[in-house]
């Protein structure tokens, strides 16, 4: 019943059309490039922004339905917001910035409490700071305290690590998490650092142009984008378009002139469909170039490695085929790399794993696109 | 020295910036806050006074302050009295004049305000009003404070207006700016000097104050 459920759409002045939900205890990350609606929408679950149309219910409380023509007011309810640039009261302490959150407690025990949550976020002996007198990563400490002093019923967090330094930013993220384990409220994140999504959220929400695109598990995102734009968005490259092929009662996917085995997908499609395909980059395996295949492996597929990016320990290799401009992309160790003569203009064969390859027959094909040749 | 006088400027200038302070506190943050088009019209409007010659401002406020005058007539149904001539007359003038000295600093204090901190408290539970009284005005304390300086110095220092609305009426319109003028006209160099030594230490004495009011209660930014 605690539950956070949230359904709005508009057409304007900012396309909407979300929708998700977000469990007590679960922390949903929404990603999504600039202008597609991340803040806009925790605006509205925080009551900043009222959208044309849609409903937001939290702990079986409607705090904002069109057709009931209801919109509580950001007063009523009870959100814990940590803003950007924590928006933190530059002429009250530490102290006083967690205690003016708490007017619902006694002013007896408002001080006293405050402390406690400065506490908790290992900020003793600076209550009576000024924001002014602390660090970044301190006044992100305030403001969580603040957000977590009014008791809410659900925590917004808007970009809370992107004014502080790379190791700053590590230390906070593994504080959050090791600090949500003793909160049993719903935790939004507004996010575009895919990277801090993934290490912290319990699922992913990806938006693009205020629209919710698919909601699920990091990993189940990454292996299993709904659509090419999906797999864009999450920073994955692998996304072709194949032809669904059938010999001797047997179903293939027909990529230019390979035929690809698919562990599953393939049984409920029509021979002859054309759609789009992807393969994670870890499920590419290069094939020893000193001992090369002999088509028993599988998928064995051979292209030309178009470039080679050597960042530190791993080299990101792109590869080009000659029935397609697409282009596949995978990481192996720089050393590997080596050892395998890898170099721009290399012939080189590499297997995509059945198991790994993911069918998106849903997904609408550009007009440009068709089967391959 | 006339005390009169000194008496009459500094009741103007403590009533003015008294009743001008409410008002100019809503201008300044609906002016600062507001996103409506008719924002450059009412800036422009409140600013006239600025750009307005003295005695063409003067001349306006005598006419419309007059009798036959809507607002003249209105202000003698309600209490009996002229506006022309009298000390609310001149407080009136005071008033208008001000207008841009009390506003603004106000306005351009509320500016710096970043809204999300508004938002923020908000969303920790504080009222609107409360949101103002615990927020918005510690913040904005020094252009509070400059608006206050700037409104009480320039009413010890107006003249051209004053002297149009309301003359030269020993304890009821001649401030002290007047007074020395009739001094000077009167070749009595010696009296001028001495009440333009007063309001000059006044004038110090006031702005002295308030700045160190104002740095005392300063709030440090972010």
């Amino acid at each position: 019943m605690s539950e956070l459920e949230v359904t709005l759409s508009q057409t304007s002045p900012i396309p909407l059309a979300a929708e998700f939900r977000c469990q007590p205890g679960e922390l949903l990350a929404l990603v999504g490039p600039s202008g597609s609606g991340k803040t806009t929408l925790l605006r509205a679950i925080a009551g900043l922004y009222q959208p044309q149309q849609g409903t937001i219910r939290c702990a079986g409380q409607v705090w904002f339905d069109t057709a009931k023509r209801l919109c509580m007011t950001p007063q009523q309810r009870r959100v814990g917001v940590v803003f950007q640039d924590y928006a933190l009261f530059p002429h009250l302490t530490a102290c006083d910035n967690v205690a003016i959150a708490m007017g619902h407690v006694a002013s007896s025990e408002q001080r006293e409490r405050a402390e406690q949550w400065l506490a908790r976020v290992r900020l003793q002996g600076l209550e009576g700071r000024y924001p002014h007198e602390l660090s970044g990563g301190q006044c992100q400490r305030v403001a969580v305290a603040r957000a977590l002093a009014r008791d809410p019923w659900v925590l917004l967090l808007d970009e809370p690590f992107s004014a502080v330094d790379q190791v700053t930013r590590r230390r906070l993220q593994r504080e959050l998490a090791l600090l949500r384990e003793t909160i049993d409220i719903p935790i939004v994140l507004v996010t575009h650092d895919l990277d801090e999504a993934t290490a912290l959220a319990d699922r992913l929400c990806v938006l693009q142009a205020g629209a919710t695109l698919q909601v699920g598990p990091p990993e189940r995102l990454y292996r299993h984008p709904a659509s090419p734009q999906v797999a864009r968005l999450l920073d994955k490259h692998n996304v072709f378009t194949g032809t669904v092929a059938e010999t001797s009662g047997r179903r293939y996917l027909t990529w230019g002139p390979n035929r690809l085995e698919v562990e599953t997908g393939l049984d409920n499609l029509e021979p002859g469909q054309t759609l789009h395909w992807y393969v994670p980059p870890s499920d590419v395996i290069l094939h020893r170039r000193d001992r090369p295949s002999r088509g028993e492996r599988e998928n064995p597929v051979e292209s030309t490695v178009s470039e080679i990016i050597v960042l530190g320990g791993m080299a990101l290799v792109t590869l080009s085929f000659s029935h397609t401009r697409e282009t596949l992309r995978f990481e192996i160790s720089t050393h590997a790399a080596r050892r395998n003569g890898l170099a721009k203009g290399e012939t080189v064969i590499v297997s995509l794993l059945a198991s790994g390859i993911h069918l998106m027959p849903d997904a609408a094909l550009p007009q440009h696109e068709g089967a391959q040749p | 020295m006339d005390w009169s006088a000194l008496s009459v400027s500094l009741r103007l200038a403590v009533t003015t910036c008294l009743l001008l302070l409410p008002l100019a506190l809503w201008l300044g943050r609906t002016l600062a806050v507001t996103r409506s088009r008719g924002r450059p019209f009412g800036e422009a409007l409140i600013a006239l006074p600025l750009v307005m010659p003295p005695t063409v401002l003067g001349f306006y406020l005598m006419v419309a302050f007059g009798r036959e005058a809507p607002l003249g007539s209105l202000w003698h149904a309600l209490t009996g009295g002229a506006l022309n001539f009298t000390f609310t007359g001149i407080l009136f003038a005071s008033l208008v004049i001000n207008l841009p000295f009390a506003v603004q600093p106000i306005q351009r204090a509320f500016e710096t305000v970043p809204g999300h901190l508004r938002e923020a408290a908000w969303c920790s539970g504080l009222s609107s009003w409360q949101t103002f009284m615990r927020i918005e005005l510690p913040l904005v304390w020094p252009g509070l404070i400059s608006s206050v300086a700037l409104t009480f110095a320039h009413t010890l220092g107006e003249f051209g207006v004053i002297l149009m609305v309301g003359g030269s009426l020993d304890g009821e319109t001649r401030t002290l700016s007047i007074a020395i003028y009739d001094r000077m006209q009167a070749f009595d160099e010696v009296g001028a000097g001495i009440m333009s030594t007063v309001l000059l230490m006044v004038s110090f004495v006031t702005i002295g104050v308030v700045y160190g009011l104002a740095r005392r209660r300063g709030v440090p930014r972010v």
